[in-house]
Formats: structure tokens, sequence, C-alpha cells
């Protein structure tokens, strides 16, 4: 998958509550969720932000809650891909189970700013930044992870083998 | 070489050695999900499978984050999750007046035990590493797999060994080593570790504080926080656990990924700063900040012997004008202890409000959120932006005494000035 879009940055430790706020967590559809989606870290994100666009993060993106909301809002405003110098380990699960491409590219964050134009190979993890004409490569994905993704997510996976 | 304890869990269970950095599947002995998480986890259940759960006495489902229900969408999530929980006859669902905070509620009810391996949607399901367990928050899609089949798929984790040693000063409890550790290792400290907290001091703390440690081991991005099974484990599990269990200690020779040394000694009452848990200075470096309100309660801090330690500093004393003290003690077992042997009756002759078991205002959810520009101090988990309500409110994190103690005070004291 080639996914192409515009940066937006974020610093470190941008946890759950920033991402999606507890307060609009009595609900899990996805649209709503959307609308809500980074308010606490930027109250104008959703209507600054276009589909296809990458979030680019620091250090520890979706510490805290467990809530699977939080990289579903992400998911359903549009936002194609996220990449962080690292993530907190129950956020990086959730994204692979439901299915939200997410990168570790350190280098990639230092000399990504905002605004700029990004073209990412999920399979190669290849991050090309349009914009600077840079290339940077992403920490590879484990084989178990990578077999999640060809599954098309957790549940398949499971299904399969119950079914098997 | 030897194995850590958290090694040997899942090595338990597949019947063989293991190694940090491989990916397992496993059996899962408990699985847990909430209010918040589990009508996620359960829709997805419905659309790829919607068969019989793989074991109806091994799921947990504790509506507590937003009840008693606080607005109509609410509501109507803990009906869908009462559905589901008659239909497919899931023993352990707590409803009405049998919800407690989750975390506090599994231990106290036998349901989960040592050695076992635990999931819960709720990434503090870590506290239940207090027992022994291997026990990790997921996601809502990884409950509903499980409830499939049974299983989780981890990468085994590297542990970090934190070494406690010296003696406690007075008013220092599991919260406030738990606080002082978070500020010296960071809020990604063990991202993807397994903390085990050892030493003289940890054999000796009773087991609130322990549940309140390895409940925190995620603000450190801890995957699992876990202390061995000692005596005092044992006269904890005894009388109620439902089942049998296994208990599990590290080898002399076991591999550890780091070891941290703390001298306690040095550690006062601490407070976390907004707006992360690893901003934790000592409550002396805190004082006479002003607040608006109190909570004392949450999975972290809303045990028997925390309303107790808070009823010590309270007894005789009065909240200060304008300040709100709300205190939600964390299962009905808890209210009940608290009722008969005079808690109650000292927070309310203190002028502090006693709620229901709630999650409540923890995670800014009801039962006492902050409006703009306000503070609060909290012996809860997160002082993350907004975690209490208006973006633009603070939170403040400490022990039960200092929470209780300010709030007399109307700004933050070490309780000595109480007391």
């Amino acid at each position: 998958m080639i996914y192409k879009g515009k940066a937006w940055k974020f610093g470190d430790d941008i946890d759950t509550d920033a991402i999606i706020p507890a307060r609009y967590l009595n609900t899990s559809d996805p649209a709503e969720l959307a609308k809500h989606c980074m308010e606490d870290a930027d109250p104008e994100f959703v209507k600054k932000m276009s589909k296809g666009d990458i979030i680019v993060a620091g250090e520890n993106f979706g510490s805290g809650s467990s809530r699977e909301h939080a990289p579903i809002s992400i998911k359903a405003c549009g936002i194609s891909c996220v990449i962080a110098k690292s993530f907190a380990r129950i956020f990086f699960r959730n994204c692979f189970n439901i299915g939200l491409p997410i990168l570790e590219a350190p280098e990639a964050v230092d000399e990504i700013e905002e605004g700029d134009e990004l073209e990412i190979n999920f399979q190669t993890g290849e991050i090309k930044n349009l914009t600077k004409n840079k290339i940077f490569k992403a920490q590879p994905i484990p084989d178990f992870m990578q077999e999640l993704v060809k599954k098309g997510g957790l549940l398949n996976y499971v299904v399969e083998r119950v079914a098997g | 070489m030897g194995m850590t304890i958290t090694e040997k869990i899942f090595a338990n269970k597949l019947g063989r050695d293991v190694k940090p950095g491989e990916f397992v599947e496993v059996d899962v002995d408990i699985a847990l999900a909430n209010d918040i998480t589990a009508p996620l986890g359960i829709k997805e259940f419905r659309r790829v499978y919607n068969g019989k759960v793989f074991d109806n006495n091994k799921i947990v489902l504790v509506p507590d984050h937003f009840t008693p229900n606080k607005d109509i969408k609410s509501a109507e999530q803990v009906k869908y999750v009462r559905e589901f929980a008659l239909e497919k006859n899931i023993k352990y669902f707590f409803d009405g007046g049998e919800v407690g905070v989750e975390h506090a509620l599994l231990p106290e009810k036998g349901i989960v035990l040592p050695g076992d391996v635990v999931i819960g949607a709720d990434s503090h399901t870590c506290t239940y590493g207090a027992l022994g367990a291997f026990s990790t928050g997921v996601g809502s899609t990884d409950f509903a797999a499980c409830m499939i089949y049974g299983k989780a798929w981890f990468k085994v984790p590297e542990t970090i060994k934190f070494y406690y040693f010296g003696e406690l000063k007075p008013w220092v409890d599991g919260k406030d080593l738990i606080l002082y550790t978070i500020g010296k290792i960071g809020v990604d400290g063990a991202l993807y570790k397994a903390m085990e907290f050892t030493g003289p001091i940890i054999k000796k703390l009773p087991m609130h504080a322990r549940f309140t440690m390895c409940n925190m081991a995620i603000e450190a991005g801890g995957k699992s926080g876990i202390i061995e099974p000692d005596e005092i484990t044992i006269e904890y599990v005894k009388e109620r656990a439902q089942r049998e269990y296994k208990i599990f200690k590290s080898d002399n020779n076991a591999e550890y990924f780091n070891e941290i040394k703390i001298d306690v000694s040095e550690v006062d009452p601490q407070v976390a700063f907004p707006h992360l848990p690893e901003n934790s200075k000592s409550v002396y470096e805190a004082k006479g900040i002003k607040i608006d309100q109190v909570f004392i309660g949450s999975c972290t801090n809303g045990r028997y012997e925390d309303l107790e330690i808070a009823a010590k500093v309270l007894k005789g004393e009065r909240v200060a004008k304008n300040v709100r003290m709300i205190i939600l003690p964390a299962t009905p077992e808890i209210y009940k202890m608290a009722l008969k042997n005079g808690l109650i009756e000292i927070f309310l002759e203190a002028g502090a409000i006693v709620g229901p078991p709630s999650c409540g205002p923890c995670l800014g959810g009801h039962l006492g959120i902050l409006a703009e520009g306000e503070r609060a101090i909290s012996t809860s988990n997160r002082n993350f932006v907004g975690r209490m309500g208006h973006p633009k409110s603070e939170v403040y994190l400490s022990n039960p005494a200092v929470a209780a103690a300010s709030g007399v005070a109307g700004e933050i004291v070490h309780p000595e000035e109480i007391i």
C-alpha cells in the first residue's frame, strides 16, 4: 500500500486522552469519534486536516489508556498512516488489530516538518519526503505482525484458526 | 540461564522454556473488559463469529467507568454489554450494586490469582501483577479474539528489576514509591518491559500498596508490573481463591534487561505535577498550591487501607471551604467495611462527598468533573491534559494521606501539617 499526504506534527507522549478525550467515550461509533480526533492536543485538527494526511509524532505516541477508540478515531477521520519515534505498546497492538498503518522511524520524524508532502510504502517501510526530496527507512515490522496484516487483522486470523 | 517470574509464567503455559523477544500464543486464564471497551469487543465478536464464547467462566465484564450511568449513551452501552452477558451466560458479569472498580474487584473476589495469564481491555490490568500473575492491558479487538479462541499473542517481554531498600519515611506508601520510580525513569522508561518490584521494602509491603505499584506500571510504559508471591500474597489469596493457583519465583540466575536500585530512605511523599505522572516531586516542593477538588478512590488508591489512611488524617478535621472532597470506595465490600468501621462517618463529618464505587472522575467521566482553570489533587493514576475534565484544568497525583490533608488545608501539604 502506498500512502500519500501532508504531514501533521505532534510532540512526545501524546496520550490517548489527547487523541480522544473520555468525554466522548460514551459511544463507539467511528464517525462520531472521528469528529473529536486529537481534540485535546489540537482542537482545530479535524478542521485543518485532509483525507490521506499523515500524523508524524515524537516518542511514546498513544500512551495511557487501552481505548481502541483512539486509533479508530484517527482512522475514521481519514488519516492514512502514523509515523512516530516510538509507540506506547497497547496503542501499537491496537493499530495492527484494527488496521491503522503505523511506522516507527525516529530519523524521519526529526527531518519532517509540518506541511511536508510524504509518500509512504507500508510494505517496504520506505518514507519519501517529497517536499525535501529525502528518503528514510522505518523499523521493520516483526514477522508475526506482518502475518496479522496479511490476514487482514487479528480477528480474521483467529476466525480462520477456529474454523481450521 | 534461569528465568524471571514472567518468563516462567509463559513457560508454564507452553510447556517449554521461553526467551524474551519471542512471539508466543498462550491460553488466557481471565479476559476482562469494561463498559467502554466491551461494547467495541462484543460488536466485533458478533460481526465475525457470534458462536459460543471459549469459556463463560473465564470472561469478566465490569461496567465500572460510566456507572451508575451518567447519560443515555452510556446506559445504552451497558445495556448492550448486559444483553451479551446474559445471552452467553457469562459467570463474572457484575451489575448494579455488585459493581466495583474492576482492578480492586477482581483480586478481592479471588477471580485473578498467582501464576495466571490475564488480559484486560483496560490499561490498568497490570494491577494483578501484585499477585504474581502476568497481567496486561490490551484493546477491544484482542478481547474479542480471546472470547473466540481463549488465547492471546504476546512478545515475551524483557524484565527490568527494581530493587527497593532502606527505610520508609512516615506517610510514604506504595503510591510514593511508584511515582518516585516513574519520575526516575520517565513515562516511557519501561516501554514494552515487565517491571519486577523486589527488595526488602517490597517483602514488607502490604497488598494494597503492592496493587498500587503494579497498577501504575503502565504509566512508565510497562507491559506489566509483577511481584513474587510470598506469605503476604498467600494470606490475601487463600480465603478468596475460586480455583487452584501456581506460585512462580524468579531464578537467582535469571537475566534482566536492567536493574535499578532505589534507596527509599530519600523518598518523601510524592506529588506528580501536571501533565505527566513522571513529573513527581517531594510534597514539600508542592506546598502551597491551591486546590479546588480532592478525589480519593480509583483502581490505584480506592482500597480499604487507602480509605483508612484518609480517615486517620480527616478524623475531627473539616474540608476547607470551597474545596470539594470526593471519596469513592472502590468496591461494595470496601464500602461496607468502611461503613461498619466508622470511616464513612468520619468522611461525612469532615464534609466530604461519599459516592458509589465507580471510576467516575478519574477519567473525567462523571461524579466530579473539573471546570476550566480548576485544580485537583487526586489519588488516581493519570494527570494528562483534560484527564478529569476541562482541557484547561489541572491534576496533581498523590497518595491518600496527602490528598486528604490537602483537602483540609485547601492547598497541597504534607499530612504531618494536619496531624
